[in-house]
């Protein structure tokens, strides 16, 4: 038997190579210079999934939420060997927290109606670990987090080594569980040749929209709004027919309730952010030598910090 | 829950395993305490499992008013469900106005299931928790004495302080090391709430096979002398040198995230955001350039001492002393000095 998988993933600015580039004169981060990647800890949900279809069968199906440019993670995962990837996007999702983002996926999972949903323990923008949980507890489906080993996986059964910070335990639940994945559960596969070649030709209807220029053929120029459209749509169907349409969803596909979504349905609000500056500080420069040392370190035991 | 609480109590999810209580709770009692103060209200713990009855005065000598105590056998060993069916039942029954939980694994499992079903906010993993006034942006409106949530966020470049006004109540976890435990008065009262868990016909969902746990065999938290060292120490021969100081200094050993991923050094010894969070007497920085997410671990440590031979480097604006040179020609220097000054 088969077992139908769903992934979530998410576009995030890359906050672990923060270079040079990246920083502002007053020391802090620019975000718009980071550059945009599929989070990393997703990757191994990702992998999990391909583990899972490659052994039993079934459909791995990738979900994301974000802007049009977030179709570039669902490539990515297409590359690697996703069956079927899906946008959401929506303007009236914006500015929602993990609560508000955790109702919004749990709508679009619901439709997919997965025995095993995938997502990564936590991304590298918020940290929070959060949405897993969320969206486990908004689908009413048994939660396991910290993924290290799926051990087993018959009929509805499934068997998973967790890591619980300082010990591991094993627990066995019956299908459909949510599970978050650590790093360490696998080695992600890297993206293969044929696919990219397939499907870097793959994009969503936002996508199209937003490169109609290059895509379409004709005088897009000088088209009427309606004209747009309809060659857009006929351009999607093109995509489709070849099996290269990123499917795009939005609040009202998945029947979402608006006041659970974006800034209404986000109970947590920021108060004030506060750069971590990386210049400053006054320290006390001590040479390298055995007598710069040596004081330093007499100087340490003097005051009874070491000794 | 929409409606405003402004009565409501601060509680502490007191995390307990295998009959003994974690850290974080006894660590968010204190700050738990001063919170209480400010809002005039009492600190109560939540205390959940199966034979914890013992943990509980431990909990009012760390400064809980109330410990509203739930036993029951599917509470032994933690799983989701059952727990956080338990912390929902309490908070719609007594409507705290904050609700503080270690942000360790359990932590981390169980606050966002229960936010999601109390609809309610959730801030992960603070460093700082706060009262204070809000003024909303567009309307004006003031809210007063809300918990202002602090913490980083961005890989640790930014911190945030999030505040939650409409939805109640407001809940964090807070990140394990962060606040200092306060020593425990055995002298102090306070009352025992023995709640009932509700749990008859709830068919747990795990089947718990195996379950291995152990201590920890660093302790950084503890250590009053930390060397640690970083992607410059280069190899993990050459980490002999952060050991070999350690030893003669009685410190432990501690280490970057780019030292842990290359190897040179096990994850236990990790200080920083995805580590350990310390503040010892003195931190000696071997190689590390000092990222954000590192002394974000270490920046509250009484001295430092930061080594490195990129004069630039980030550690030498947290460093107290700084020593531009190779630590492969400094620590042996170090060393010596120890030594002989020891002797003397």
């Amino acid at each position: 038997m088969g077992y139908n998988c769903v992934v979530c993933v998410k576009q995030v600015p890359d906050t672990k190579r923060i270079t040079g580039e990246a920083m502002t004169e007053e020391g802090t981060v620019n975000r718009a210079a980071l550059p945009a990647v599929f989070n990393p800890e997703d990757l191994y949900a990702l992998e999990q999934a391909l583990a899972v279809r490659d052994a039993h069968g079934g459909t791995v199906t990738l979900i994301t939420m974000g802007l049009p440019a977030a179709s570039e993670v669902l490539r990515d995962g297409l590359y690697r060997g996703a069956d079927r990837a899906i946008l959401i996007t929506d303007r009236r999702a914006a500015a929602s927290d993990t609560l508000a983002t955790s109702y919004i996926l749990s709508c679009a999972v619901k439709k997919l109606d997965p025995d095993i949903v995938f997502c990564g323990r936590q991304a590298i923008d918020g940290d929070t670990a959060q949405v897993g949980p969320q969206l486990a507890e908004k689908l009413d489906m048994t939660q396991i987090t910290y993924l290290e080993e799926l051990i087993s996986l018959e009929d509805k059964a499934i068997c998973i080594r967790r890591n619980v910070g300082n010990g591991y335990e094993v627990v066995q639940a019956e299908l459909p569980v949510l599970v978050t994945v650590m790093e360490t559960a696998n080695e992600p596969r890297p993206p293969a040749a044929k696919k990219m070649m397939k499907f870097k030709k793959a994009f969503s209807p936002a996508e199209v929209a937003g490169k109609a220029e290059h895509l379409l053929e004709g005088d897009y120029e000088n088209y009427t709004a309606e004209l747009k459209a309809a060659e857009v749509d006929k351009y999607c169907g093109k995509l489709q027919g070849k099996g290269l349409l990123i499917e795009q969803w939005n609040l009202d596909d998945i029947e979402a309730d608006l006041t659970w979504c974006g800034m209404k349905g986000s109970p947590t609000k920021v108060h004030r952010i506060q750069s971590v500056v990386l210049t400053g500080g006054q320290h006390k420069q001590i040479e390298p030598t055995d007598e710069g040392v040596a004081t330093l370190v007499a100087e340490l035991i003097e005051e009874h910090t070491i000794g | 829950m929409i409606e405003v609480n402004r009565q409501g109590e601060v509680w502490v999810f007191a995390e307990a395993e295998d009959g003994k209580l974690s850290d974080v709770p006894l660590e968010l009692m204190s700050k738990g305490k001063s919170l209480a103060e400010k809002l005039s209200v009492p600190l109560a713990a939540v205390l959940a499992g199966g034979g914890v009855r013992g943990l509980a005065d431990k909990l009012v000598a760390h400064g809980a008013d109330k410990v509203y105590m739930v036993e029951d056998e599917k509470l032994t060993h933690y799983q989701t469900t059952g727990y956080a069916k338990v912390i929902c039942g309490l908070i719609s029954e007594h409507k705290p106005q904050v609700v503080m939980y270690g942000a360790t694994p359990i932590g981390r499992d169980l606050a966002p299931s229960v936010a999601s079903a109390m609809k309610c906010g959730l801030t992960a993993d603070c460093t700082d928790l706060q009262i204070g006034d809000h003024t909303e942006p567009v309307s004006k409106t003031e809210h007063k004495n809300l918990l202002f949530q602090i913490r980083p966020a961005f890989g640790g470049n930014i911190i945030a302080t999030i505040v939650n006004y409409d939805r109640w109540p407001q809940m964090a976890t807070v990140r394990e090391g962060v606040m200092p435990m306060t020593e425990p008065d055995e002298s102090r009262k306070g009352e025992i709430v023995e709640c009932t868990a509700s749990l008859d016909g709830l068919t747990l969902p795990l089947q718990i096979i195996e379950s291995h746990r152990q201590e920890k065999a660093v302790n950084l938290k503890a250590a009053r002398i930390i060397v640690s060292g970083g992607a410059g120490v280069g190899s993990r021969e050459n980490f002999q040198l952060i050991w070999e100081l350690a030893g003669c200094l009685g410190a432990e050993v501690g280490g970057s995230r780019a030292a842990v991923d290359l190897g040179y050094v096990e994850h236990d010894h990790q200080v920083g955001q995805t580590g350990t969070t310390v503040r010892p007497a003195l931190y000696i920085a071997c190689g590390i350039s000092g990222a954000v997410q590192h002394r974000a671990g270490m920046a509250e440590s009484a001295k430092i001492i930061a080594i490195n031979t990129d004069k630039d480097a980030p550690i030498f604006g947290v460093a107290h002393y700084g020593i531009v040179g190779d630590l492969n020609e400094v620590l042996p220097k170090m060393i010596k000095a120890v030594r002989t000054g020891a002797k003397g």
